[in-house]
């Protein structure tokens, strides 16, 4: 589409069983009551003249732009804050309207710089726009009087500039931080002429305020005083293409707003059914990784990882890559080789790498990077379900009353989400958190949860087991939702073990470290306050009992009835864009799409019948377990599409080894990760911006992703992985994503209903799609689980084999920071890194002193499985004996300390417990050190010796 | 495989038996969980190093994976 403004109907939309219809300047017109006199006229067509209303904000009443006429009543009053009625007659252009409006626009002018022309803003200003339609012709009071044209701008933000001169006071950016964002980061400073908009503190500036970036300021400000740094640069966009963020599990649609092939500014989506119409600073500015210095664009190969790369042709590095898989088949068996399908890239390449795998190579060693975050949920939920994925909409926190969050940190890791969570809260909701660390969620402005558990880490099913226990002997179990909707017999035996002595709050209080009182309220509430969510991340299946964990997840929401409807349900919080997608498409090594396992006989024939190859009906190899063959000698060959094994994964000698010991190391990404310092095939990969295909978010939902510039490196990633399919002698031939979408919902029967043109028409569709739900499935497990009776399952609590000890007495535990995304390949090389310029260790004040350590000191952290250096911050978000970190940055190589130990059910890795012991350091350890000499050898390429060299 | 790799399975192997010991079958349902997520590479690993060392839930299943490869295979 060309490039026009989204439409806006000036107040938010009204939900009502009762329909009023009036007459705007003669037209009729029937809305929902209590509606808006504004909105009503924009539903007709017209536009009545505004300033301080959007439609995504609360109608506030304050510019007086938006005066109406209505018979019968007196004066004009503003049509933002009057609310139609029946048999209403509005008259919205009338002479003594536009003599109003001109006096009002008049004020306004007068004390706004007349710079049109040059402004950044011209032909896209609300405020010009409104001069326009008013007919304002000239301004009397002159412009020599007291006026702000002379207020300094604030370029403090990487992203966007506020120019106070150009401000008219309406207070859009005011609200959209309290309303939209839920920050209440900035404020109107002074009153009357005085007033003036301001990021906290009078001494504060965007960039050391409170602000977070979302952008929603910027897109509700109607002039040029904030606006992105880009289109002052640039210039005003030319078109417009729907997309979707390739950040976390959210899925923001974005509009990106382009000129020529160049992104002028991405704009959340109005229409967008995941984000309705808010971002994070992520989606909203950090993008610019796509055009990054250090971008690979040519593919590279080399025989040893002690030689520099060459540059070679697509055909040659193909076949080469060919010739390798080929040989080593050949030498070692077809069991030798496997793959990573990324949860990064598209449902289509997701589902191509796979087929690539099973169908080309011979083998089901296929595996995602969600055996290292969400693995747990897919076997958790399976089994107490029937399928491995949340229950809700994101729209259904809407009616929610008590929000369970276990394990997430909403705000940093899924803050669009976080917002929606906010706004409900701020409007009464109750709120549970369960976080060994005191995020953001727990107290914010007015936001404070009614019970924050500070667990220790790893006694997650201690404590859910804990609150069971009391909703059962309490007698606050829902027995008509389970004798109607669970096998009664399996809870009767679970509700027998909860119920024990040993599983009381009282008896796992000292294990857990939570006052049973305070376990007791939270069960209480969470069992009679109403309609119960729960929520969760990976601090929930990251664990050696992540499995039990999400089962006894499940356990609480059927033993409190909170499943089938609006504002109940489980809802795994999805770290990456396409988790949900990846998990859907196939990539786990013992199940084909749709979640069926490789040794029914039945699906393996429809694939078979479809590729026309034979299906190994074993499952394969896991990422761990490729890793441990790989350093068995019997693992030879990986093609990695989009993942950094090498810094994500957890002990990171091991990965180091497991990669070392393999022939044939094929990685396929945008920049030369760390895992390529191991690879003998580089691939150049795409970005989102450069693709067509689609993405599945964490409420599984399926939302197209658009190309929007062609691909730097000449390739869309399917085309890639199609090109490496042909080498090794599959006749593919594909011509675009939706065929493979075709051959997707051919192949699942839960896509069965999804296509291109569909997803085109609707924006999105949430699966299952099929014949029992034709228009997709907003919640699940309405009338029965898929699993026919849901399942309750005795979860004991098994302490984790990682114990804490003289050597390593503190408890550390790993996270994630708003500006940053999982191991920060795009969102270092973005202007983010001003926020987060290096990973900090948090340490409670007490273990700091014990230490003799300060914020700033460096630290040496260590752990059985290794050491690693970073700087320290000392806060009481940590409680006495736990100590946190990211792991965004390479160079501090967090993942060094992890250990081997994983969940039970789905080798997902522990990362959120590893004893550790801090003690202050000078520098970077000789391991580090090693490791950067390393990494810069094998990032030489031939033929740039003494250029820049990409690197991570 | 290696026997640091069969010492890792005996621990995967026991890890989940210990998990699965409330289950109204514990020992079907680890035998079931081996043959759902196990490659046969790893399980024929275990098995060459034998089941005695492995604790007793987790033994018995994988005398059941043992009978039943045995039974398929003849």
């Amino acid at each position: 589409m060309g490039y026009e403004r989204q439409a806006d109907f000036g107040t938010p939309e009204v939900r009502s069983e009762t329909a009023v219809t009036c007459s705007i300047d003669g037209r009729e017109v029937t809305v929902p009551a209590g509606t808006t006199v504004m909105r009503a006229a924009a539903l007709t067509g017209g536009s009545i003249p505004k300033l301080c209303a959007t439609d995504n904000l609360k109608q506030f009443g304050s510019c007086r732009l938006c005066l109406v006429e209505i018979d019968g009543m007196r004066g004009t009053p503003a049509s933002c804050t009057t609310p139609v009625a029946d048999g209403m007659k509005v008259h919205t252009q009338t002479p003594k309207l536009q003599k109003l409006r001109k006096g009002v626009m008049e004020l306004y002018i007068s004390d706004h710089p007349l710079d049109c022309l040059t402004c950044s803003a011209n032909n896209d200003c609300e405020l010009q726009d409104q001069a326009a339609a008013v007919g304002l012709r000239d301004v009397r009071y002159g412009y020599e009087g007291e006026n702000h044209l002379g207020a300094a701008p604030d370029v403090s933000n990487p992203y966007f500039d506020f120019d106070p001169s150009k401000c008219i006071a309406c207070s859009r950016c005011v609200r959209a931080c309290d309303e939209v964002q839920g920050t209440l980061a900035l404020t109107i400073e002074g009153r009357g002429f005085e007033s003036k908009v301001s990021a906290g503190l009078a001494s504060d500036s965007f960039l050391s305020s409170e602000c977070v970036s979302c952008g929603a300021c910027v897109s509700a400000c109607p002039t040029a005083t904030l606006q992105e740094k880009a289109v002052k640069e640039i210039g005003k966009p030319e078109r417009s293409v729907i997309t979707t963020c390739a950040y976390c599990g959210v899925g923001c649609t974005f509009r990106a707003e382009m000129r020529g092939e160049q992104v002028v500014r991405m704009v959340p989506w109005k229409d967008g059914k995941a984000n309705r119409g808010h971002s994070c600073v992520k989606g909203r500015f950090a993008w610019g990784y796509a055009q990054h210095q250090e971008r690979v664009l040519s593919p590279m190969i080399r025989e040893s990882i002690d030689q520099p790369w060459r540059e070679v042709s697509w055909e040659e590095a193909l076949s080469y890559t060919a010739r390798e898989i080929n040989r080593i088949r050949d030498t070692y068996g077809r069991n030798a080789l496997g793959g990573i399908v990324s949860s990064r890239c598209t449902n289509e390449e997701g589902f191509l790498v796979q087929k690539l795998i099973r169908a080309g190579f011979g083998t089901n060693n296929v595996d995602t990077c969600a055996r290292v975050c969400h693995s747990p949920t897919g076997y958790g939920l399976k089994t107490t379900f029937g399928t491995s994925a949340g229950t809700q909409d994101f729209d259904s926190v809407e009616d929610s009353d008590v929000m369970l969050v276990i394990g997430a940190n909403p705000t940093d890791g899924h803050p669009v989400f976080a917002s929606r969570m906010k706004r409900r809260l701020r409007k009464g909701a109750k709120l549970i958190v369960i976080d060994p660390r005191r995020t953001d969620l727990v107290r914010s402005p007015h936001i404070e949860a009614d019970f924050h558990l500070p667990l220790r880490p790893g006694t997650n099913v201690a404590i859910l087991t804990a609150l069971a226990h009391v909703i059962v002997t309490e007698g606050l179990a829902d027995e008509a939702f389970i004798r109607e909707r669970c096998d009664w017999d399996e809870y009767q035996h679970w509700a027998e073990f909860v119920s024990a002595e040993r599983n009381s709050p009282e008896f796992l209080s000292p294990v857990i470290g939570v006052d049973a009182e305070a376990i007791r309220g939270a069960a209480r509430l969470f069992a009679t306050g109403g309609n119960g969510a729960i929520y969760y991340g990976l601090g929930v299946t990251e664990h050696s009992q992540g499995s039990s964990t999400v089962m006894a997840i499940a356990n609480l929401a059927m033993v409190t009835g909170n499943i089938g409807r609006r504002g109940v349900g489980v809802n795994p919080l999805r770290g990456q864009n396409n988790v949900q997608g990846a998990c859907d498409m196939g990539s786990f090594p013992h199940e084909l799409s749709g979640y069926r396992h490789v040794s029914d006989a039945a699906t393996r024939a429809l694939f078979e019948a479809e590729w026309g190859v034979p299906i190994d009906p074993e499952p394969g190899l896991r990422i761990p377990n490729m890793l441990d063959a790989a350093t068995d000698g019997e693992f030879k060959a990986i093609y990695i599409q989009g993942e950094d094994i090498l810094q994500s994964d957890p002990d990171t000698k091991h990965v180091m080894a497991g990669l070392a010991a393999m022939e044939c190391v094929i990685v396929h990404d945008l920049f030369l990760n760390e895992t390529a310092n191991y690879a003998h095939v580089f691939l150049p990969g795409s970005t989102f911006l450069e693709k067509n295909g689609t993405f599945t978010n964490a409420e599984r939902r399926i939302q197209p992703v658009r190309k929007v510039m062609e691909p730097l490196n000449g390739y869309e990633d399917w085309q890639v992985t199609q090109e490496l399919a042909r080498a090794v002698g599959l006749d593919w031939n594909y011509t675009h994503p939706s065929e493979i979408m075709d051959e997707i919902a051919r192949l699942t029967p839960t896509f069965a209903g999804v296509n291109y043109a569909r997803l085109d028409a609707e924006g999105s569709l949430q699966w299952p799609v099929n014949a029992a739900a034709p228009d997709g499935s907003p919640i699940m497990h309405v009338d029965g689980f898929v699993r026919g009776k849901g399942k309750f399952v005795v979860t004991d609590y098994v302490p984790t084999d990682e114990r804490t000890g003289p050597r390593f007495p503190l408890l550390l535990t790993t996270g994630r920071i708003l500006s940053q995304y999982n191991v920060g390949a795009q969102t270092r090389r973005t202007a983010n890194v001003i926020w987060h310029e290096e990973d900090l260790l948090e340490i409670h004040p007490t273990d700091a002193e014990n230490r003799g350590l300060k914020s700033g000191d460096w630290v040496k952290l260590a752990s059985r499985s290794g050491e690693t250096t970073l700087r320290a911050t000392v806060t009481d978000r940590v409680a006495p004996g736990v100590v946190y970190t990211t792991f965004h940055h390479p160079a501090t190589q967090a993942n060094v300390v992890t250990t081997d130990y994983s969940d039970w059910a789905t080798n997902c890795p522990e990362y959120k417990v590893t004893a550790v012991q801090i003690t202050p350091s000078n520098g970077p350890t000789e391991w580090q050190e090693d490791y950067d000499a390393q990494a810069l050898r094998s990032r030489r390429i031939a033929g740039h010796e003494g250029a820049m060299e990409p690197a991570e | 495989m290696s026997g640091q790799m069969a010492e890792k399975l005996a621990y995967m192997v026991n890890q989940i038996a210990r998990n699965l010991v409330h289950d109204a079958a514990p020992v079907a349902s680890v035998a079931d969980h081996i043959v759902a997520f196990w490659t046969p590479r790893m399980i024929d690993t275990l098995l060459a190093e034998g089941t005695s060392a492995l604790d007793p839930v987790a033994a018995e299943a994988m005398e059941r994976v043992k009978a039943a490869r045995a039974a398929h295979a003849g």
